[in-house]
């Protein structure tokens, strides 16, 4: 295919606004002479951050295996009545973002926390390392939720019932023919739990645990020195790249196929009898702490506030600046994704599936060193976009793109190619062709696609807080900055805004997963 | 005068600098102006047909080789028309009917010029034109397979063009339906004066539906001709057995004769030496030993048909397949001559495997 303008310009845009940066951050970690630069790297501090995030990562990988596992066993295999209400419950968290978690976290214990205003309760004040492996515990878990109930569901009955007819008890078969293929949804659920580890900030800044990224947060805010932030900042991108490629090296060999064809069926599910009561209690444990909590701590807190008199201007003002940013930024980001989305469909290559990759690679770079990067590539390259909202709305359309090109791509699936090839015959150019039948067949998936990277911005805390103009004051800014400083009830009108959002972005989520399995329609027999 | 509607040169395609042409220097002409002709292209899968077609229709650009109508140069050194200016229809094997327009609005798709209200005119008359005028306003998901086709078929013929590709449009369509549908399609393009190239690997497809057909194998054309032509006189050993099964003799050729396993056997043409010759198993017939000189067998399978009879004849060592009508009435066991009523066909030395058994072939596979 020759490269058009329409096509060439915004994958340019992709590769250069993800790589160029990044690269810009090397070339200048590496301007300092050898010496400093190896004082830099090799230090004490760097191995105890090392330390500090992996540990935080293994043990919020735990956390979460221990949450999700039996909570997706429980909701695909067993006979345990809610089944559905459980699952929703297990995805709801991903409505309460983790700094607001962590909010929730500190404004419940400790001598001035819900529990002691409310019961009396004065728990130790939850901080450092258990307060944030709590609060990314019970925030992450429904990444690895979905994708072992996916795993789960996907496990064809008829490979247990032959290993059954062959003489294993039902726990056998479990260990032996279930589990065994749970782990390539195992694994991707873990890099994504993992990924959200390294890249958060919110949580270990108000938990005050450091690590990489709470260290770049300080070495930015208090004394800022330049190459010891980019030092950090590769270095936080080395241990990511790290857990890509061991991610890849796992997955390899891994991806089981179902071999024949027929209907799936369900599995028959286990019954629970009087375990059922144990089950109940797990997941009813689950959803008060990951649900309730949020939910009645800044219920809590809100009531507190309403008594006070609500900031009604300040709000206004926190949500526009959130939406001015967010919206064009969702625009951007579905206009920069439909091109890289149609290559990687219509014309699979290596080269489009590294033009993909570098795209996911936005999304996989923590938060924080990607602002760092973009702030050093400004500075240096092209000062006067420093500190405005485009350079802003860039970084968010650049970072989330990803949650863009998906349902770009399944809606493309749905529209077969020749589609545009019958309207090239019937006398359409290349671009009429595509307006024609293409672009309103994918219609859907682009407002799907803006919807996500919007309430992904409307959210988003570490690019806000590096890029935005000075006074930009958006809801997740508010938020955090209220909690940091222990105003719980400041904060609440901002955290329960945001939740919305989380919310309404979940709802999305869950709206596309039960359409896209309950119609693998046949591509082009039926698009509506 | 008698320059062809369409004719293709040396066209040749590689997907890659160092990748193995997928259609290496193939020509064919089809029509002429005066008379619209149906051309067939038919080979097994991955042979390089619907690449062909593709290059054709302006999808593909040729690595080499011209595509040339009605005098005009569409694909050749430097100049690639695309599709669009092409003036040439397609219809898909899917059909690829747009799913957000309904019946009408995809056949109004391809008419640009006039007013809304004679390009819906047009749509109109083209749908009257395969029968389907009652169900403009439905969605094609809501509708048949055969009715998607004849949408497919309709949007086609609307703009009227002077050359239409057909890329296997019948294999989605059941046995029964395939069969009218086929005719009737046939019937609508020779009325209407419509050149047209088909690409199949249905042998039957082709030699039903075809004015003249090309057998396609690895990527060049083995044999061109009219239907009867190529499936009475192939012209190589691919072409005798993709077109139905047959019985292959290794002889021995001098001039117009050759010594068979089946005896003393004419030639459709002179030949000399050991070659491989191919008889039809309806070019064969069986009668009661004593009465021919010939070597005989004995039946091992007989498949009664109705209207015909295939049996299986097992003749020194070799098997054979013999199809009569149905008044030729043997068992298995007993022993029979067997009788050519056609001169064998000699097939290309060079096409031929060094070792190739006597005896029927197997059911052509596509």
């Amino acid at each position: 295919m020759r490269r058009r303008w329409y096509v060439t310009v915004p994958v340019m845009i992709v590769l250069m606004g993800v790589l160029v940066p990044l690269g810009y951050l090397l070339v200048r970690a590496l301007e300092a002479d050898p010496q400093t630069l190896w004082d830099l790297v090799v230090r004490g501090r760097n191995l105890r951050l090392l330390g500090n995030t992996v540990g935080l990562a293994v043990g919020v990988l735990v956390g979460t295996t221990l949450i999700a596992f039996p909570l997706a066993w429980l909701t695909t295999r067993t006979d345990l009545r809610g089944r559905k209400v459980l699952t929703l419950l297990g995805v709801l968290p991903l409505a309460v973002p983790g700094y607001v978690m962590a909010y929730v976290l500190l404004a419940t214990t400790g001598p001035y926390g819900t529990l002691a205003q409310t019961i009396g309760a004065v728990l130790p004040r939850l901080n450092g390392y258990d307060g944030a492996l709590i609060a990314l515990s019970l925030g992450t878990y429904p990444y690895l939720f979905l994708n072992l109930r996916t795993a789960l569901l996907g496990v064809d009955p008829a490979l247990e019932e032959s290993a059954q007819a062959l003489g294993y008890s039902r726990w056998r078969v479990f260990v032996r023919v279930v589990l065994p293929q749970l782990r390539p949804g195992y694994l991707a659920g873990s890099l994504l739990v993992g990924l959200h580890v390294l890249g958060d900030f919110g949580v270990v800044s108000l938990m005050r645990f450091e690590t990489f990224s709470y260290a770049l947060y300080l070495q930015y805010t208090a004394s800022y020195d330049r190459i010891y932030a980019a030092c950090l900042a590769l270095m936080l991108l080395a241990l990511t790249g790290a857990v890509l490629l061991l991610e890849a090296r796992l997955l390899k060999g891994l991806l089981l196929h179902r071999t024949g064809s027929g209907t799936t069926r369900r599995s028959v599910p286990h019954r629970l009898g009087a375990w059922r009561w144990a089950g109940y209690a797990f997941g009813g444990g689950v959803a008060l702490a990951s649900v309730g909590l949020p939910v009645g701590t800044v219920g809590y807190w809100m009531a507190d506030r309403v008594a006070a008199g609500l900031p009604w201007a300040s709000l206004g003002a926190s949500l526009w600046a959130s939406v001015s940013a967010s919206a064009p930024a969702a625009a951007l980001a579905a206009l920069l994704a439909t091109p890289i989305a149609y290559l990687g469909v219509r014309h699979h290559s290596g080269w489009t599936q590294g033009i993909e990759r570098i795209a996911y690679l936005g999304y996989a770079t923590p938060p924080l060193a990607f602002a760092l990067a973009l702030i050093v590539f400004t500075l240096g390259a092209v000062p006067f976009a420093y500190q405005t909202l485009a350079l802003l709305v860039t970084a968010y359309a650049l970072h989330f793109m990803a949650e863009a090109i998906g349902p770009i791509r399944s809606a493309l699936y749905q529209a077969p190619p020749n589609l545009e090839e019958a309207a090239r015959s019937l006398g359409r150019s290349p671009l009429g062709a595509f307006a024609s039948t293409t672009f309103p067949l994918m219609r859907r998936g682009l407002l799907v696609s803006v919807a996500f990277v919007f309430l992904s911005a409307m959210k988003e805390l570490p690019i806000t807080f590096l890029l935005a103009p000075v006074g930009f004051q958006t809801l997740a800014l508010r938020t955090w900055s209220y909690a940091e400083e222990a105003m719980f009830g400041e904060a609440a009108p901002y955290a329960l805004t945001i939740m919305f959002f989380s919310a309404c972005f979940v709802g999305l989520l869950l709206a596309r997963e039960q359409t896209a399995a309950s119609a693998p329609t046949p591509a082009g027999t039926s698009a509506e | 005068m008698n320059d062809p509607l369409l004719s293709v040169q040396h066209l040749t395609k590689q997907f890659g600098p160092d990748a193995p042409p997928v259609v290496n220097d193939v020509s064919f002409d089809v029509g002429t102006t005066e008379s619209p002709e149906i051309f067939a292209i038919l080979g097994p899968s991955g042979c390089g047909k619907t690449t062909t077609l593709r290059c054709v229709a302006g999808f593909e650009r040729a690595t080499e080789g011209t595509v040339v109508m009605q005098g005009r140069t569409l694909t050749g050194p430097g100049v690639h028309v695309p599709p669009e200016q092409r003036g040439v229809g397609i219809v898909f094997q899917n059909y690829a009917l747009f799913p957000h327009l309904t019946v009408l609005e995809n056949v109004r798709f391809g008419l640009q010029d006039g007013t809304e209200a004679a390009q819906t005119a047009r749509a109109r008359e083209a749908l009257d034109m395969v029968g389907l005028d009652r169900l403009e306003d439905r969605r094609p998901q809501h509708l048949s397979g055969g009715q998607q086709q004849r949408v497919a078929l309709a949007r086609t013929l609307a703009p009227e063009p002077d050359l239409i590709l057909l890329d296997e449009p019948f294999s989605n369509l059941d046995a029964l339906l395939r069969q009218e549908t086929r005719q009737e399609v046939r019937r609508l393009l020779k009325d209407k004066g419509i050149h047209a190239v088909l690409v199949t690997h249905d042998q039957e497809e082709a030699l039903s539906f075809a004015d003249r057909l090309a057998v396609m194998r690895g990527g060049q054309i083995d044999q061109v001709g009219p239907p009867e032509n190529v499936y009475y006189r192939p012209r190589t050993l691919f072409v005798a057995q993709f077109l139905g099964r047959t019985n292959l003799l290794l002889s021995q050729a001098a001039g117009r004769e050759a010594d068979t396993p089946l005896g003393r056997v004419r030639l459709d043409r002179d030949a000399d030496g050991t070659v491989l010759v191919s008889l039809r198993p309806e070019h064969l017939t069986l009668s009661a030993p004593e009465t021919a000189d010939g070597p005989t067998g004995t039946i091992v399978g007989r498949a009664f048909k109705g209207h015909d009879i295939t049996y299986r004849v097992s003749c020194e060592g070799s098997e054979y397949l013999v199809h009569t009508d149905n008044r030729v009435l043997y068992e298995a066991g007993d022993t029979v001559a067997l009788r050519p009523l056609e001169p064998a066909v000699v097939l290309e030395s060079q096409s031929t495997p060094a070792e190739m058994p006597s005896g029927a072939t197997p059911e052509p596979s596509a």
